[in-house]
């Protein structure tokens, strides 16, 4: 009843905790330039964009085909100017950088256990990398024949 | 005889400071000294009111994590002899990403709700009877989960990831590598439990594979190829969820206990 | 009740669209980006190239070269801006325009890939 919670409240030892007062930084929005890991992540992480854009360069590059001849010439055309190169040689290093970074980081994905023990990395890799070469020779081969 | 160095050190009294100042102190320089008996040599003979945490000095405690010349580092394994030699100066900063209560301690009452939150224990559904007696282990089965085991806590994977600095209810590095080391526990069975905490937009998938975390980690737990795996077991959860909405039990094929 | 997000999906076509990627686009890339435009091999003829796109297992691959690596783009993208930018509050608004885009660029590829005579 209401007497014995009075009683009850009087009794308990009421305090107000001592909070100091952290000091929280805000993280800047160069937080990625300030170290040279970082950077190399966002680098990679970037890669994704010229990945895009060869995908958008490819629509066009059917979409020429399909209209014809002289549409493909001038696609090819366009190709061709210095503008269009150093774009697709750009994206050429981004794409490379794509491949080898995302064979290299697979192992850690993957456990694959034989025998009880966990496969080393490289040999985790490695069949990622030789599989690349040869669907490579092999699309090549489909082109250029 | 013995060189000198010069320690900058974050100051920060909540009482008197807005924010955090340096100091520099000037500590003599042995060959077997690490930054923990700097900061010891410090307090005893220069200033006594430098704050910091530190237990083991042994590296197996994780209480002496700090941010040493912008790298997250255990100061008992940090020695100064390193930094002597090529000249600089040490600048030592409480870790990153934390609050900080004062000078080099952090407030890490975040990190630990959320490794709670992941329950770091072993999880059984049924619990055999005494009279059966202990759960059994092959090497084979210790060795899935043992790596991730060697956790102490020590957070300084949370100060290398971006991601937990920028995204403040990312569960973590720490966290997903310990609920991974009891998923992969035979004798565990509490994988759809954590599966209901971890696979969410706060939990695994927060992580971009950043791979800092793994870089730093003083025991070589490799917690960013436990996320990964993670990802990978929530993936096939989530197809098994679709194929099998209703029936889908939480015993996993990999975790059998058994109990020979 | 749903278990999990459903993240996992998007981080399944992320992986997906990276394989894609990461095995088919150097070569392609190389050759009609590079070697064919700056003359270090021979480009191949429009009447061979569209001799194999007329092909119907090379349409479902060159669909697969479009699409996935779209849907990789978009996730990736997406976290990017989130931790590049800390604009991670504009989720909706990017989640959108990413995964939009994605959907777009299928769709386009899906509509060429079907209409090449």
């Amino acid at each position: 009843m209401s007497a014995v919670n009075r009683e009850t409240i009087k009794t308990t030892a009421v305090y107000t905790e001592f909070h100091p007062r952290w000091y929280r930084e805000r993280v800047s929005v160069y937080w990625w330039l300030g170290q040279w890991q970082y950077l190399k992540f966002i680098l990679r992480e970037l890669s994704s964009v010229p990945v895009a854009i060869f995908v958008v360069i490819t629509l066009f590059q059917l979409r020429a085909l399909l209209s014809g001849p002289a549409a493909y010439a001038r696609f090819e055309h366009w190709l061709r100017t210095p503008g269009a190169i150093v774009l697709n040689v750009i994206s050429f290093f981004f794409v490379l950088l794509h491949t080898i970074t995302w064979f290299n980081l697979a192992p850690r994905a993957i456990a694959i256990r034989m025998r009880g023990k966990r496969l080393p990395d490289l040999l985790v890799a490695a069949p990622n990398y030789a599989l690349w070469l040869v669907v490579s020779v092999v699309v090549a081969w489909f082109i250029l024949r | 005889m013995a060189d000198k160095i010069i320690l900058e050190i974050t100051r920060y009294s909540p009482e008197q400071d807005v924010e955090p100042r340096f100091e520099s102190y000037e500590v003599p320089v042995y060959k077997e000294w690490v930054v923990l008996d700097a900061l010891n040599y410090i307090k005893d003979k220069v200033d006594g009111s430098l704050t910091y945490r530190w237990s083991c000095r042994m590296g197996i405690c994780g209480s002496c994590g700090m941010m040493v010349n912008g790298e997250p580092k255990l100061t008992c394994a940090t020695f100064l002899s390193a930094y002597a030699r090529n000249g600089n100066k040490v600048r030592v900063e409480p870790l990153r990403y934390f609050p900080v209560v004062r000078d080099l301690v952090t407030e890490l009452s975040d990190f630990l709700v959320k490794l709670r939150n992941v329950k770091p224990w072993l999880i059984r559904k049924d619990e055999p009877p005494l009279s059966q007696g202990e759960f059994l282990q092959t090497p084979e089965q210790l060795d899935r989960y043992k790596q991730f085991s060697m956790c102490i806590n020590c957070t300084l994977c949370y100060a290398a990831c971006p991601v937990v600095g920028l995204d403040p209810v990312f569960v973590g590095p720490a966290a997903i590598a310990l609920a991974q080391r009891y998923n992969m526990d035979s004798r565990d069975q509490g994988a759809d439990e954590r599966m209901a905490v971890l696979a969410h937009p706060e939990g695994i998938w927060g992580c971009t594979f950043v791979g800092e975390c793994t870089r730093v980690c003083p025991k070589h737990v490799d917690p960013a190829g436990a996320i990964q795996q993670y990802k990978l077991m929530a993936v096939l959860d989530w197809v098994k969820s679709f194929i099998m909405p209703r029936g889908h039990t939480s015993k996993d094929v990999r975790s059998e206990p058994r109990n020979d | 009740m749903k278990r999990q997000s459903n993240e996992a999906f998007f981080w399944m076509l992320f992986s997906a669209g990276g394989v894609v990627a990461a095995l088919l686009i150097p070569g392609h890339l190389f050759l009609f980006g590079v070697a064919f435009p700056l003359g270090w091999i021979q480009p191949p003829t429009y009447e061979h190239l569209l001799a194999l796109v007329r092909l119907p297992v090379t349409r479902i691959y060159l669909f697969v070269l479009c699409s996935l690596p779209l849907f990789h783009w978009a996730h990736r993208f997406r976290y990017t801006l989130y931790d590049g930018l800390q604009v991670k509050h504009l989720n909706e608004v990017i989640f959108s325009l990413c995964y939009g885009g994605a959907v777009v660029g299928t769709v386009v590829a899906g509509y060429l890939l079907w209409n090449i005579a």
